[in-house]
């Protein structure tokens, strides 16, 4: 039996959130009221004309900079033409040859390891408005009116497309999270699938393991998750083994996620392959990003989130603390604001991500408006250390500091939650322990260590729990033998 | 006494100023011509008589006021093909029929900034396709010379108006000799500016890399001021050119004495009207008694310009006409989809020229032919650019006749396109170099029909074009006026 291998690879449309459009000075503004964000230029009247939003292209620059691309020294505008009532010019200006961002790759890492995937380019489009078809169907035929709305056109579109370098729909995935993060922390958009601010295109093929030449692709739309996205391309996959198993071949074809079927499925069959007729727009000039924007651009990189997912790992946080904190912008920041007033990275990272999250989701509260600081955190943090409180105390306080009751140490004296680490308090309980319970100590004097767990946990109920079980542990050991 | 409409520009300058006569005379002396002409050429889509009286009178308030604009209250006629806030805008389309424009177009708002008083919209090959304004979609303009003939084209009606005094001075747009080919044709002086120097914001497109606004005047310094008013750099045209504005008409009087004038081997034989050709030839020898250095200079890859032109050209229309879709604006004719709606407002909106010419250039971008056909072309425009500039190491201006011939009749080559087409193989190569040229006046043929003399200069050298067109006008003293401008008979 053949041993299949997936080959995809993702196109990925991003929304710049910059304030005007891409080619005039119309706002970015989905709120509005339809076509109240519209001039003379993104409507396409006669006469009008493009000029090239400087933000948008630093947008994009980063992007390509993020993704260890080559920033193209002189890149073209191109008019790729196709009719569409939404599309005002019936040509979408973007990039064919010489794209602004070449030759790049991002790092991903899932449960199965890490792989590099490479990323072949970066480059500008502009977004079309947008069609509401009102009348049964809901699509284009059998309308029976359409409304449009050109609020979007215009809009700063980047493209990000992949290598064929994917294999697995987890990796498919675990792709689009880490370009999601990137264009997250680069402040170029706020990369919202279900709002449309970020799109995904996937092209799946398969081949047998090992096998050079690629398969078939088809390319699915409409996902609009990443768990969508996963699970549309392992079904696709699936299918596509079925088809060619039962000796089929797999149709190029664009085929689109049905959500709630869990199957993709073939749109429209287009009569005859589109021709775009790609060819220089004439009203743009080659646009000349020099070596100095080139180094502004690096030069203005912010922290990425690899990098700074490998600078928690460093301060102690494990992989998935690390990665969940470096999602959160507002976590980040005070776990790093923690450590440095002294915290221990491993304990506040799993605090921050456990229990935080549970309690700001239940409170649904922003961590800004809760009472917690980097102070509370690390007077915590050594109280844990130094034995002052139980892992289950210091949970109770943490919650309690949440809501806002103060200080850790008050909050512990307050509710009785320190632990008594005084061996001359706890020895007296030992004692008394040992002697009510003779075949144990028996025992440990015979060498069977088992029954101290049992002990420490008699000690810890006559204590109340508040004894340290370490200290507890110890005086059992010392003491049952003598 | 000489009527205010037949004066030049700096000489109704000059009258307004010392108190003469006022602007609103001046535009009254326009608009009488042009309802005495106007029913034998059909120069104008649109006349606006209240923005204009409005305009003349605003600048009879400022002349008061000794405000010195040169342009101040002088009558402009303006190309159907530039965008006017308010005023019906058609580029002589159906397509377009009943557009009022929500915005006013670069050039414009320079002139009404400049005080220019607007008296109308042009006729116009539609999309400023053709060579004979024919190809309107609201009636053919005639020449003011003979109406039996045609103004040539595409801004015929910019050329018709001015040479027969319904405006001092006009505006229009030059793909491929748009101007300087009616500007011949009428007797008029004709400029087509370097690429860039003028703003296409709110010039409706036909061909992106190639138009460019221009003027239309009776004399050299006319043409030089009308430009000097809308020229200039523009944020809202990625083209536009970015330095200062190059002084225009400061050498205008300097002669040509030590000027190296080269006579185009391809634009002085073959195919050009013989009478055409002695004249220029005559004009050649005067330049040179004039103490020009004159030699003949040979730019081979003229021969292919047409062809490139004829393939450049219709690919960027065949884009830049695919937003007239009945979706936004202008003409739509229903259909039981949009799909259909969008098929046959564009089959029922463009004629046959703009209908055969966005063929044309689709099927030249087309997968498959595009590196055969506009490749192709693109390789032939920069070869032509290496062979000017080659040329222009050795020559300060390159001179031609405007026209192949003079004014034909009207009908005579509507049924064969390329024949019409042959009618801009002297103006063409300018466009594809993106350069500046000129066509002025010299004299009539037998047939009392106007002969232009083209000169042709580098990016950004207006300074010497001017310079020489002036002592050209001087040599001429082409100072004859078309007899509709003169005629009583055709008063109503």
């Amino acid at each position: 039996m053949t041993h299949w291998e997936a080959v995809i690879g993702i196109e990925t449309h991003v929304e710049l959130q910059t304030r005007s459009k891409m080619f005039c000075g119309c706002a970015v503004d989905f709120g509005d009221d339809p076509n109240t964000a519209v001039c003379p230029v993104c409507l396409a009247l006669p006469g009008a004309l493009p000029v090239p939003n400087e933000a948008a292209i630093e947008g994009i620059l980063s992007i390509g900079d993020a993704l260890n691309c080559t920033l193209t020294e002189d890149s073209l505008f191109y008019r790729k033409n196709y009719f569409y009532p939404d599309l005002p010019k019936n040509y979408q200006i973007s990039q064919y040859t010489f794209p602004l961002c070449v030759d790049g790759s991002l790092e991903i890492d899932d449960d199965e390891g890490s792989a590099t995937i490479g990323i072949t380019r970066v480059h500008m489009e502009e977004d079309t408005g947008k069609s509401t078809h009102v009348g049964e169907s809901g699509r284009i035929h059998g309308a029976e009116h359409t409304l449009l709305d050109f609020n979007r056109a215009g809009v700063p579109l980047v493209e990000i497309v992949s290598e064929p370098d994917i294999r697995t729909p987890e990796q498919a995935r675990a792709y689009g999270a880490e370009l999601q993060r990137v264009v997250r922390a680069l402040g170029v958009s706020d990369a919202r699938l279900e709002e449309g601010s970020m799109r995904f295109d996937v092209n799946t093929s398969i081949r047998p393991a090992g096998a050079d030449d690629l398969g078939t692709r088809t390319e699915i739309k409409n996902v609009n998750s990443l768990r969508s996205m996963q699970r549309a391309i392992a079904y696709e996959i699936d299918r596509q083994i079925a088809v060619v198993e039962a000796g089929g071949t797999v149709k190029q074809e664009t085929r689109h996620w049905d959500e709630s079927a869990s199957v993709t499925k073939p749109g429209r069959a287009k009569e005859e392959s589109e021709d775009y007729r790609y060819f220089q727009d004439p009203d743009l000039l080659p646009l000349h990003v020099d070596a100095d924007w080139r180094r502004r651009v690096a030069r203005r990189r912010p922290e990425l989130p690899a990098a700074r997912r490998a600078r928690f790992r460093g301060l102690g946080a494990d992989r998935r603390t690390a990665e969940l904190l470096a999602d959160a912008e507002d976590l980040a920041a005070l776990f790093e604001a923690a450590v440095t007033a002294g915290a221990d990275a491993r304990t506040v990272g799993i605090w921050l991500t456990g229990e935080v999250v549970a309690y700001l989701r239940r409170e649904e509260l922003e961590l800004a408006s809760t009472g917690l600081d980097a102070a509370a955190l690390a007077q915590l943090s050594a109280m844990t250390a130094q034995g002052e409180l139980s892992a289950t105390a210091a949970k109770e306080v943490l919650g309690a500091a949440l809501a806002g009751e103060g200080a850790p140490r008050e909050i512990a004296v307050s509710r009785d939650l320190l632990q008594v680490s005084d061996e001359g308090a706890i020895e007296a309980e030992v004692a008394a322990v040992l002697e009510q319970h003779p075949d144990a100590r028996d025992k440990i004097r015979a060498g069977d260590m088992k029954p101290i767990g049992f002990l420490v946990g008699q000690v810890m109920r006559a204590t109340g729990g508040k004894a340290d079980p370490k200290v507890v542990q110890e005086l059992i050991r010392r003491r049952a033998p003598e | 006494m000489t009527d205010l409409a037949d004066l030049t520009i700096a000489e109704a300058g000059a009258g307004l100023r010392a108190g003469e006569f006022t602007a609103v005379d001046l535009l009254e002396a326009v608009q009488r011509r042009a309802a005495v002409t106007e029913a034998h050429l059909h120069a104008f889509l649109t006349l606006d008589r209240d923005g204009a009286r409005l305009a003349a009178e605003a600048a009879d308030v400022a002349i008061a006021d000794r405000d010195p604009r040169p342009l101040l209250g002088i009558p402009v006629a303006l190309k159907d093909n530039m965008v006017t806030k308010g005023i019906e805008t058609t580029a002589a389309s159906q397509i377009l029929a009943g557009w009022i424009p929500p915005y006013d177009g670069t050039a414009v708002r320079r002139l009404k900034r400049a005080g220019a008083v607007i008296v109308g919209k042009t006729n116009l090959d539609e999309f400023a396709m053709g060579s004979s304004t024919e190809n309107s979609a609201y009636g053919t303009t005639r020449n003011p010379w003979n109406t039996d003939t045609v103004p040539g084209g595409s801004s015929g009606g910019s050329a018709a108006a001015v040479a027969v005094g319904s405006a001092l001075g006009g505006f229009g747009s030059d793909t491929g000799g748009s101007i300087r080919q009616p500007a011949a044709l009428t007797g008029t002086v004709g400029v087509r500016p370097t690429y860039g120097l003028v703003s296409r914001y709110g010039l409706i497109a036909f061909a992106s890399s190639l138009d460019q606004i221009g003027t239309f005047a009776r004399s050299v310094r006319d043409a030089a001021t009308l430009l000097e008013a809308v020229a200039g750099w523009d944020p809202l045209d990625a083209t536009s050119y970015h330095g200062d504005v190059p002084p225009l008409a400061r050498s205008i009087d300097a002669g040509v004495a030590g000027l190296r004038v080269g006579v185009v081997t391809e634009l002085t034989g073959e195919g050009i009207d013989p009478q055409i050709l002695a004249a220029t030839k005559a004009m050649v020898d005067r330049l040179s008694d004039a103490g020009a250095a004159v030699v003949e200079i040979s730019i081979p890859a003229i021969e292919y310009a047409l062809s490139a032109y004829y393939l450049i050209a219709p690919a960027e229309c065949s884009a830049n006409l695919a937003r007239f879709d009945g979706v936004r604006y202008g003409l739509r004719v229903d259909g039981a989809t949009t799909e259909e709606m969008m098929g046959k407002t564009r089959a029922e909106g463009f004629g046959p020229e703009v209908t055969r010419r966005i063929l044309l250039g689709t099927y030249a971008l087309s997968a498959g032919y595009y590196d055969a056909f506009y490749g192709q072309a693109q390789r032939v425009r920069t070869l032509l650019r290496n062979e000017f500039a080659t040329a222009y190491a050795k020559v300060d201006v390159l001179v031609s006749p405007t026209s192949p011939t003079t004014a034909f009749e009207v009908g005579a080559k509507t049924e064969d396109p390329l024949t019409m087409y042959l009618s801009d193989i002297c103006t063409i190569p300018t466009n594809l170099a993106g350069d500046a040229a000129i066509s002025v006046p010299i004299g009539l043929d037998d047939g009392g029909l106007p002969i232009g003399f083209q000169i042709m200069v580098p990016a950004l050298c207006e300074e010497t074009m001017f310079r020489a067109a002036a002592e050209v006008e001087r040599l001429a003293g082409f100072a004859a006026r078309p007899p509709l401008a003169t005629s009583e008979v055709v008063a109503p």
